[in-house]
């Protein structure tokens, strides 16, 4: 399993784009919303922590075909299922690779991206937490859309439409936590739901990813 | 004689072909006196004027549009479990009703928002989660859209079905914390000793039965489309080989 992982890794930090992809379009994204909205700072320090989720939330969602479709197309995706490893463990061991290539820099990208949206003070370290809270389940959710559209030709759009719906719950409590901590409200209750919401679905959804992959590679 | 006799096509359709007359009937009959009852001959509520009618219209369909997700949730688990083709197609041919459901139940309450909020619409816990409800059934159906094998569309769209039930309950009551409602509480329930008054209730409850009767006869109509479909796949491909 290690192995595996460190194989991954090593793929997406040498094999160009993968790994720094991600944190280019959060950049983008943080840059383009005071052009949309206008470049009045008190709005846009309200609006800041959940700017920062949407788009750490969507640069997510555009790593995610990396996931498994490059390992479908050079075909060893089929050798890990004949491999010894049970199928649950490749799927997290995939989701976990995504998580520390992708989900683990946007969150040390957040506070810096912060200062553009002149996020409140007290916020950082709310949306710091709360980011290292969520993006695991943004991870292991979207691996198992990954796995759903792996055969598919066209499979990146589809896969949105499966996978955002999924992302609901995640960004309303971890949105709500930051919010809620850049207002100086206690945070207690949605950071206790979300970080219920990303070890269950941690605990669980690797069997969904797994029965779904074994079907598409039937 | 058991249940699972009529999991066979064959069956499936001699059987529906026998039922369906009755449930449009039924169906038809159920939906144009609920409505006509509803709309013309009950009286104005004091406060919400004409508007209360779209009641009869709103409400079975929003109940119609839950009831189609928990009919797929059962037919995907059916599937899964004792692979029975007819009621993976069951679930297939249910998803679109559904989707309509929930967009006639979102447009109705659009309507009636107008006037009575103030606004098409509102952030409102159960607008937003019957937003959300919709999204799942898009995805559901662009999923079995997508895949060209039939027997991986059934899996994986009954898995997507499952995974999602349990996220659009999670959803349904993240967005209850997320936001405070203006919908008002449930106008129909079992349980409660103050309900509305029965001029209101028995047309509703006649418009109720009419959407779900709808609703047996629209997926028993597209099951049967769906395995003749397959049907004549079937033979083409055989007349395609020989």
């Amino acid at each position: 399993m290690i192995a595996l992982l460190l194989r991954d890794l090593r793929l997406a930090i040498r094999a160009g784009g993968g790994f720094g992809l991600g944190l280019a379009f959060f950049l983008i994204v943080t840059v383009l919303v005071p052009f949309g909205v206008g470049p009045q700072t008190d709005l846009l320090s309200r609006i800041a922590p959940g700017i920062l989720w949407i788009g750490a939330l969507l640069a997510c969602l555009l790593s995610l075909d990396r996931i498994l479709a490059l390992d479908w197309e050079d075909g060893s995706l089929d050798l890990l299922a004949t491999a010894p490893l049970p199928m649950e463990g490749i799927v997290t061991i995939k989701a976990l690779a995504h998580w520390i290539t992708t989900g683990l820099p946007l969150v040390f990208a957040a506070p810096v991206l912060g200062v553009l949206l002149n996020l409140p003070l007290a916020a950082y370290q709310w949306v710091l937490i709360s980011l290292a809270v969520g993006t695991p389940a943004l991870s292991v959710i979207g691996t198992f859309g990954a796995a759903l559209t792996v055969g598919l030709k066209r499979g990146g759009l589809l896969m949105s439409l499966l996978v955002l719906p999924l992302y609901v719950p995640t960004l309303i409590f971890g949105a709500e936590v930051a919010r809620r901590g850049a207002e100086g409200l206690t945070v207690q209750t949605p950071l206790m739901l979300l970080a219920g919401i990303s070890f269950g679905v941690m605990a669980l959804l690797p069997f969904a990813s797994a029965a779904v992959l074994r079907i598409n590679l039937r | 004689m058991s249940l699972w006799e009529y999991a066979n096509p064959v069956k499936f359709i001699r059987t529906t072909d026998k039922v369906l007359p009755w449930v449009w009937t039924l169906a038809l009959g159920c939906l144009c006196t609920g409505l006509i009852w509803g709309f013309f001959f009950t009286p104005d509520d004091f406060r919400m004027g004409s508007t209360v009618k779209i009641i009869y219209i709103h409400v079975p369909s929003a109940l119609m549009a839950i009831n189609a997700w928990l009919m797929m949730l059962v037919a995907s688990l059916i599937w899964i479990v004792r692979r029975h083709h007819v009621s993976a197609l069951a679930a297939r041919a249910a998803a679109p009703v559904g989707a309509v459901m929930t967009v006639i139940a979102l447009v109705t309450g659009a309507f009636w928002g107008q006037p009575m909020w103030g606004t098409w619409w509102e952030w409102d816990p159960r607008l937003t989660s019957f937003l959300i409800l919709f999204l799942f059934y898009l995805g559901y159906m662009a999923l079995w859209a997508a895949i060209e094998n039939d027997d991986t569309a059934a899996d994986l769209t009954s898995i997507l079905c499952l995974v999602g039930s349990v996220f659009a309950i999670l959803s349904r009551y993240a967005v209850n914390f997320w936001n405070q409602g203006l919908h008002q509480g449930a106008t129909f329930s079992m349980d409660k000793e103050e309900n509305i008054a029965d001029v209101f209730w028995f047309p509703a409850v006649i418009s109720m039965l009419g959407f779900g009767l709808l609703f047996v006869a629209l997926v028993f109509l597209r099951t049967q489309t769906e395995i003749r479909a397959r049907r004549t796949r079937a033979l083409l491909a055989r007349d395609g080989q020989a």
